[in-house]
């Protein structure tokens, strides 16, 4: 009885570290990190500065799943010809790589902003930056909680 | 049949078929009360739910000829729109030539091969995907309404025995999550009551549309059990409780989902 | 061809404001993700999007992996003129596939 008990505890143990094993394999690439999301900012707007304020980033604190995240951005602009939003640029921190998508926006617009869905592989923060007609960069940040299916499947074949 | 009649029989069939652990139907809730506001926005958007392009595949297919007999669907049950109305809501159905129940991928294989002389299409293969995906989306909102009668017992019966059993290296029953603990939250989610009134569904986890079965698969995966094969008539079984237990609730196919 | 899906409405009063919705049907394959042979699988992505308004650019996106698949995009624009509004989507390779929709601007 003992035995056939603590040969079920030692399978569900390994059937536990072997499925915890397939999920680093088929998820887990190698990390971006913060450092990495900074270089691809300045690649991006060059050496001006950031400021806080006018953009605000629109993401779920608590994310369904990592695969599909639904992501809004809207930026104050009256966009005239004489005051708009150039672009608008998303960067994350701990993705494999820090670019998320980048914006060109005019007068045409409207209205400064757009929806898509982005793919976050980690509990991180993601960054929202955007240039003005003026020259000026403007950002807003929000920090999300990325957590796993809770049964997950094997890779189809 | 009057509405009141319909009810009626229902419930008494359900006298038969229903147990005491069962959710209680007033307390029954389609899945995507319990996914996000954003998941369920995503759904109800035609532009937003990525199965909405699989549903226009299907649209092609069912307008394009196959087979020796070089027919479409359209060919023999005209505009789906019509023809289709309700059908999915009534899947898994009885199919007398075959002495047991078919799910709505089978029953579109079965007209493929005996009425159109074409080959039957592979379980989850893109194209059965979008042809079941249109015909369910021809229900879209229309009440779960799978025979419970006595030719279908059995089955059901079978399918309630599998979703009832502890299984897997896990030692889990679909019941005990999905009947005995829906609400509650594993691993930052909450655990819906695993009503199946949406199939086909986009899953976010997939990235892609997939069939009932091959949720039940990963469930099974999921909880360390061997998954029975595509198309085994555990899972069909499996299927027609589960749109049984779903009874009366608004179809949503195609559905998003976690 | 990828299955496209736009969302523009038919009508509109010149100077509005209007929301357009844009769905592609595409794995956006990120590089990244291991494939069963133990190797990753190669990367497959639309990485540019752009939508033209009777011929004029009004809107560009630079796609990465971190996309999700399916890519879903909505932005906005004016309703100046009534016309043709036009999506190209770009993958990586250079293909290019163009959906367009029509639009009445009073």
């Amino acid at each position: 009885m003992d035995r056939d008990r603590s040969r079920r505890q030692i399978l569900q143990a390994a059937a536990l570290a072997a499925g915890g094993a397939l999920l680093r394999l088929s998820i887990r690439p190698a990390a971006a990190t913060p450092e990495m999301m900074k270089d691809a900012v300045r690649a991006v707007i060059g050496e001006a500065p950031v400021k806080k304020g006018k953009v605000k980033l629109d993401l779920p604190p608590l994310v369904e799943n990592g695969n599909s995240v639904p992501c809004t951005v809207s930026v104050e602009s009256p966009m005239t010809a004489a005051d708009h939003v150039k672009a608008i640029h998303i960067f994350n921190e701990k993705n494999p790589q820090p670019n998320v998508i980048g914006v060109k926006l005019g007068p045409r617009a409207g209205r400064a902003g757009f929806s898509t869905r982005i793919r976050l592989a980690d509990s991180q923060t993601v960054t929202a930056i955007a240039e003005l007609s003026d020259g000026s960069f403007w950002s807003d940040d929000i920090d999300v909680i990325v957590t796993l299916a809770a049964c997950v499947e094997e890779p189809k074949p | 049949m009057s509405r009141a009649a319909f009810v009626i029989s229902l419930v008494i069939v359900a006298a038969t078929v229903a147990r005491a652990a069962d959710i209680p139907l007033d307390q029954r809730r389609s899945d995507s009360d319990f996914v996000s506001a954003d998941t369920r926005a995503m759904q109800n958007d035609d532009t937003a739910n990525p199965a909405m392009l699989v549903v226009l595949d299907g649209e092609t297919l069912w307008n394009t000829k196959a087979g020796a007999t070089n027919k479409s669907c359209a060919d023999c049950h005209g505009d789906a729109e019509k023809s289709m109305k309700g059908v999915a809501a009534r899947y898994p159905a009885f199919a007398s030539e075959l002495g047991r129940p078919v799910d709505l991928e089978q029953q579109i294989n079965l007209s493929r091969v005996t009425d159109q002389k074409a080959e039957a299409l592979a379980f989850e293969s893109k194209d059965l995907l979008a042809l079941t995906a249109y015909i369910a989306r021809q229900s879209r909102g229309m009440p779960v309404a799978v025979k419970g009668d006595a030719v279908s017992k059995p089955f059901i019966d079978a399918g309630r025995a599998i979703f009832e059993q502890r299984q897997g290296q896990l030692d889990l029953s679909c019941a005990q999550c999905h009947d005995d603990n829906w609400g509650k939250k594993l691993a930052g989610n909450p655990v819906p009551q695993a009503m199946s009134n949406g199939y086909p569904i986009y899953r976010l986890e997939w990235q892609e549309v997939g069939s009932l079965q091959r949720r039940l698969r990963n469930c099974m995966s999921g909880m360390r059990a061997e998954p029975y094969d595509f198309g085994a008539p555990e899972l069909v079984d499996l299927e027609y409780f589960l749109m049984w237990r779903a009874r009366g609730l608004a179809m949503e196919s195609p559905a998003v989902r976690p | 061809m990828a299955r496209a899906l736009v969302h523009v409405p038919a009508n509109a009063k010149k100077g509005d404001v209007i929301e357009i919705k844009t769905l592609i049907s595409h794995i956006m394959e990120t590089g990244y993700r291991i494939g069963i042979t133990g190797q990753p699988i190669p990367r497959d992505i639309i990485d540019d999007f752009v939508c033209t308004y009777n011929g004029e650019e009004v809107f560009r996106a630079k796609l990465y992996p971190a996309i999700a698949a399916n890519p879903y995009i909505s932005f906005f624009t004016v309703a100046t003129e009534s016309g043709t509004l036009a999506f190209s989507w770009t993958d990586q390779h250079g293909a290019t596939q163009v959906q367009t929709a029509a639009i009445t601007v009073e």
